[in-house]
């Protein structure tokens, strides 16, 4: 190391010379080192970094990376990033960190394109088809909705439900829609005809909270349904036999939320603060035990993987042998991480295999209402009663940033696919669009004449946005 | 009326008549028939008690009938209450916030309707008897200059008060207030607002019953169509603060 150095100043920034060397460590996204001292010249350039990368781990071929130091993005050379941390010298090694970079980008969201008409009460539940053509809408006159997004006018109204449909999931195929209700039935829907198969599926005492489909690199043909409900129990349904295979008395006090999990675990979040983790047969894995008050919503890093699992951009056709493969990729060798939400103001980040949270996420000043994992599983976003939103890191818990523009509680967040941009919910009637890298509000997406329920942003083609809320109509936004 | 069983004795022996079910179908048949009769023609005191009876018969067929009806009536998709919310909603006890209030139709609708007339006289003109008191100054109190308010004033928070030598208008600080109870019309709320300012920007800000005041609704998160924040609103006095110790108001939405 050449101790003699001249710092050549230019504007504020400190520089070492060009024929500097420093060692540099790679992590990769989880912290782990990946590869120990490697010495590089401070004009290394990011395409440089990429090929040293590719050579080193074992990468696909078009994957393209960025690489940060404390989370400071590298943008020209290593030079630059070195001068960005006043507190690195020169005998000491740089770390870097490599994560993985979407290859497409997703245009802002920022206008209202239509204002659907059709429900005569409050639109509950939104979703899109993965591929983003078809919108399900569910709502409290007892109807399911299904609007095509090409020309923004209704398909058809599914009816059969007695009471309002609280949540709505379409099957990781995208043939069937399973839906349930606030008097506990469960109706699957075949998409294709339009009709309801079969009869309603009774079985639960009370409402329906949520409803998951088994993940189709567990299962191709997409045969099992699960449901959750208020009377602490999940059923788990067959979708060809149209009859309740399993019937799992999880918790005492109602489950809020429920997730099918890739692993082939069901998690199931309830009001009597724990989450429990089971697998198909009924057997209970593992009690997640940490919360002071009723757990909200849950997330897994995998979430958006398992939702686009036999879709790619581009191509209608199902290809079921591709789930498995992204879903490995995505898990990369560990176990899904989870992450939770509770009204005690915390969020807390889990592993199935221990009972005691990994990480503790402390910083909201009301109810945490909503959490979801970014599509790449880097980044965590919660929405919350406090009328914020926090972002958080999706490997370690460590807290962000805080995004303030919301006058009311909000309600909901949604991602885009290539995870630079947040769409959240309130209750104040407007949506807000915010920016991932500037840690702000981008576009403010004002419209709806009351509160704002359910949101969703097109997973694959991520063109629009759909809502809906007390006021009956369900908006499509887009660029 | 039978004494003793002789009729079942000997049909248990003889058997039945060969026309029996023939006979008492005849009968029921013409029950009727005499009731209607007994009805239309009796009179007097048996008449009454004919009555009577008859009247706790048809009060009980009727129960019946509609016991029957209910057995037929299918379950109506009308009995789904109003007022649906998520799953996340369901379980909580949601304050009634005010709603978005600025959608055009809705407030054309409704002001057609009379649905916001507030109970209160129109703007009264005050005269300056009542708003002011004199004040008698100078040694020998012949000085009549100085007037102190008789009615609540409201004071921005950047007000500093003449010289008291040279200041015509005396604000009582007992009769100064920051604070409103400011009632929704709609929601029969009250929230306890801080106020803004008066109508009028003139130097001295009156308040009394029938005046108007601006109020900060910030707290109340109202956001127009376009999606910017509402954080002032006119509201209505509906009280005499001077005599309450207290402003209480209505919004004007």
């Amino acid at each position: 190391m050449d101790q003699t150095k001249k710092k050549i100043k230019t504007n504020t920034i400190t520089l070492l010379p060009p024929d500097t060397r420093v060692f540099v460590t790679l992590f990769n996204p989880y912290g782990e080192e990946a590869q120990k001292s490697l010495e590089l010249s401070v004009n290394t350039t990011k395409e440089e970094l990429q090929q040293i990368l590719q050579s080193l781990v074992k990468t696909e071929e078009d994957q393209v990376y960025t690489f940060f130091h404390n989370n400071i993005e590298l943008v020209d050379t290593l030079n630059q990033l070195i001068a960005s941390d006043p507190e690195y010298k020169l005998e000491n090694t740089f770390s870097l960190t490599y994560h993985p970079q979407s290859l497409f980008r997703i245009q802002p969201i920022t206008r209202q394109t239509a204002a659907l008409e059709g429900h005569e009460q409050p639109v509950l539940c939104v979703q899109f088809r993965t591929h983003g053509d078809v919108l399900a809408t569910g709502s409290g006159d007892t109807t399911i909705r299904l609007w095509d997004m090409l020309t923004e006018t209704p398909i058809a109204t599914l009816k059969g439900h007695r009471n309002w449909v609280l949540c709505l999931a379409w099957s990781p195929d995208c043939k069937y829609i399973a839906s349930g209700s606030h008097d506990g039935q469960v109706c699957i829907w075949d998409v294709e005809t339009n009709q309801l198969k079969g009869q309603p599926l009774i079985g639960h005492t009370k409402w329906v909270t949520s409803i998951a489909w088994q993940p189709m690199h567990l299962d191709e043909e997409c045969t099992l349904v699960a449901s959750s409900s208020k009377d602490g129990s999940v059923r788990i349904w067959s979708r060809t036999s149209l009859s309740c295979l399993i019937s799992i008395n999880a918790h005492q006090k109602a489950i809020t939320k429920m997730l099918w999990g890739g692993q082939g675990y069901i998690y199931t979040a309830s009001e009597d603060t724990t989450i429990g983790v089971w697998n198909k047969s009924g057997k209970r894995v593992q009690e997640l035990k940490g919360h002071g008050h009723w757990v909200n919503s849950i997330a897994l890093h995998t979430d958006y993987t398992l939702r686009c699992a036999c879709f790619s951009e581009g191509n209608i056709e199902i290809n079921r042998k591709q789930a498995k493969v992204l879903y490995d990729k995505m898990l990369s060798g560990k176990n899904e991480r989870l992450v939770s939400a509770s009204d005690d103001q915390t969020l807390m980040l889990w592993e199935y295999t221990s009972s005691k949270p990994k990480v503790r996420m402390t910083g909201h000043q009301q109810q945490v209402n909503h959490v979801q994992f970014s599509p790449d599983g880097r980044y965590i976003v919660s929405a919350s009663f406090d009328k914020s939103l926090r972002i958080w890191d999706g490997y370690n818990g460590n807290w962000i940033a805080t995004l303030r523009g919301h006058v009311g509680s909000v309600y909901q967040v949604s991602w885009s696919s290539d995870s630079r941009y947040m769409l959240s919910a309130s209750k104040d009637s407007t949506l807000k669009l915010w920016s991932l890298q500037k840690k702000k509000l981008a576009f403010d997406l004002p419209g709806h004449a009351d509160e704002v329920y359910a949101v969703d942003w097109a997973p694959i083609g991520g063109e629009k946005a759909g809502s809906g809320g007390k006021d009956r109509r369900v908006k499509i936004w887009r660029h | 009326m039978p004494q003793h069983d002789y009729i079942e004795l000997h049909q248990k022996r003889f058997g039945k008549r060969l026309d029996t079910e023939e006979r008492a179908r005849k009968k029921a048949a013409r029950q009727p028939h005499e009731l209607a009769e007994k009805a239309q023609n009796l009179k007097g005191l048996k008449a009454k008690m004919f009555n009577k009876e008859r009247f706790k018969e048809k009060a009980l067929m009727k129960k019946q009938m509609l016991a029957h009806e209910e057995k037929d009536i299918e379950v109506n998709v009308e009995d789904v209450k109003d007022g649906a919310v998520p799953t996340y909603l369901l379980d909580r006890e949601q304050q009634q916030q005010s709603k978005v209030l600025t959608n055009m139709l809705k407030q054309k609708r409704q002001e057609k309707a009379g649905k916001w007339d507030v109970p209160i006289a129109k703007v009264k003109q005050m005269s300056e008897g009542e708003m002011f008191q004199v004040i008698e100054s100078g040694k020998r109190k012949q000085k009549s200059w100085k007037r102190r308010i008789n009615k609540v004033c409201f004071v921005p928070e950047t007000f500093t008060r003449k010289p008291p030598k040279f200041e015509r208008y005396i604000r009582p600080t007992g009769l100064r207030f920051k604070k409103a109870n400011v009632t929704h019309p709609e929601l029969q709320n009250y929230f306890q607002l801080a106020f803004i300012g008066c109508q009028e920007k003139s130097i001295i800000c009156l308040i009394y019953y029938t005046w108007f005041l601006e109020v900060n609704v910030s707290e109340l998160g109202l956001v127009t169509q376009t999606g910017k924040v509402i954080w002032s609103k006119y509201a209505q006095v509906t009280n005499n603060p001077e005599l309450d110790g207290c402003i209480n108001a209505t919004l004007l939405v």
